[in-house]
């Protein structure tokens, strides 16, 4: 029995990154779809400072590709919880 | 003495709620995501929800770190009363220091008073408790810091305000996903040490697994506790460590909650409060021209060290102290002065308070802001 469990070790780095960073970079990719579009961009180009917190941007190809994002998101979430949830109740007789 | 135990234990994992808040919902608090009252009453239903997803961690705490054939009512009792103490007295200095290690360190404590060190599983304890402390603070800020850049990198072109208000309503969906994680890995605890005592008591085999009640109680212990909020270490975490925007509390989050839930999974009995605290550090290492405040962190650092061997000798102490009393009346003592010192330890922290009104104001280098009213209610 060794004292650090390798193999857990890189399960954690490794899917820690995929759902730790991948996920919120996946949604910051949907949130950028989503504030394309010509309002944003006419609020911008309106006052430099940019005060406006309007978040969607009125293009269709923006939304779509903005919603694919959020589910993905949610998706994984979903998955991640079950797979916790089968990990963590091994004593499941049948 | 089977029933104080177990009053004991879920007076421990209410401490345990109420300290580890902040964890999940100090960042929200701090970029105005969620109103204070609101971010805590999510917090306590997702912990709840979550103290029902895995058991792994309470399988480690429970058969894993002590050797059961010497644990005995006493020792359990005086162990949850030096994690108990160890948490209050965090709490007051508002040092967010890890629960789970208090009461680890409290349980050790005191069945290396009962027992000796052979009481004790050495190699349980090293690569299940302190190599992972040692280890997920640097991947969660790891973690963290890599997903700081990305977010940023992504979102540069976007108006600030649209960003803010993106990344507000992301923050809230992490910060669910992180008191989920808390009650998988933190509720746990407290489950395990109560199925220890069950284990002591022989009302369960060896290896069992916590039955139903001991999970619901656990779980409304640390949602009830949760709720009340532990202000005073939120104020630490969400303004004391790093300044925090929206899309830094996003980042920090995710990777709270995906190292914690990981780790979990595999029976790591973590501190939500050390990967916390190393992802908001890492947000502050990811964004070019944050400032981290070393001196906090290392005075949170120190906090860390001191918490295994000074809840142990607290639980220790409250272990000799009942068995020299001997039987029941021995832990009713131990019991009535651990009363007595939470009284106290209350009253003191009335003269600096920390509540919902406060807690986000501008940090000058202590916990209580000086004047109460600093700033108005930013919602």
């Amino acid at each position: 029995m060794s004292w650090i469990n390798l193999s857990a070790l890189w399960k954690i780095v490794v899917f820690g990154l995929i759902a730790g960073a991948g996920l919120p970079a996946i949604f910051a990719v949907g949130l950028y779809s989503l504030s394309q579009g010509p309002r944003t961009a006419r609020l911008a180009g309106a006052d430099g400072a940019t005060e406006s917190d309007t978040l969607i941007g009125g293009s269709v190809i923006g939304m779509i590709g903005a919603a694919i994002c959020f589910l993905i998101v949610l998706a994984a979430i979903g998955w991640g919880v079950y797979e916790v949830y089968q990990i963590g109740h091994p004593a499941v007789k049948h | 003495m089977l029933v104080l135990v177990v009053i004991t234990a879920l007076a421990f994992d209410f401490t345990n709620g109420f300290h580890d808040t902040g964890n999940a919902m100090a960042t929200s608090i701090a970029t105005g995501a969620l109103p204070p009252r609101v971010a805590v009453a999510i917090s306590g239903v997702l912990n709840f929800v979550g103290a029902f997803l895995s058991l792994a961690v309470a399988a480690t705490i429970a058969s894993g770190l002590v050797d059961t054939k010497v644990v005995t009512l006493t020792v359990v009792a005086a162990g949850l009363a030096g994690g108990i103490i160890w948490n209050l007295v965090t709490w007051l200095f508002g040092i967010p220091s890890s629960s789970s290690h208090a009461l680890i360190g409290g349980v050790i404590g005191s069945v290396i008073a009962a027992a000796g060190g052979s009481g004790v599983l050495w190699h349980g304890l090293v690569s299940k408790v302190v190599l992972p402390a040692v280890l997920s603070p640097i991947i969660a800020a790891g973690v963290a810091a890599a997903g700081t850049w990305l977010l940023y990198r992504i979102s540069r072109s976007m108006t600030e305000g649209a960003r803010k208000h993106g990344f507000r309503i992301g923050q809230i969906g992490s910060a669910c996903m992180v008191s989920l994680a808390h009650g998988t890995n933190d509720a746990q605890k407290t489950m395990g040490v109560i199925t220890l005592a069950l284990i002591a008591n022989g009302t369960l085999a060896a290896k069992s697994n916590a039955p139903i009640w001991v999970i619901v109680c656990c779980a409304l212990a640390i949602s009830i506790g949760t709720y009340l909020g532990g202000w005073r270490v939120i104020r630490t975490l969400g303004k004391g460590l790093v300044e925090i925007e929206a899309p830094q509390g996003m980042a920090a989050e995710s990777a709270s909650a995906a190292v914690i839930l990981l780790s979990s999974s595999f029976g790591y009995s973590l501190s939500t409060t050390h990967v916390a605290t190393g992802s908001i550090i890492g947000t502050g290492l990811g964004k070019r021209g944050a400032e981290v405040r070393w001196g906090v962190a290392g005075r949170m650092a120190t906090a860390w060290v001191f918490t295994l061997p000074s809840a142990g000798l607290v639980g220790a102490g409250a272990f000799g102290l009942a068995h020299g009393i001997g039987g029941t009346i021995g832990v009713i003592v131990d019991l009535i002065l651990l009363a007595l010192l939470g009284g106290f330890i209350y009253y003191r922290s009335r003269g600096s308070k920390v509540d919902p009104s406060n807690v986000n104001a501008e940090w000058t280098g202590s916990v209580a802001p000086t004047k109460t009213p600093a700033e108005p209610a930013a919602v």
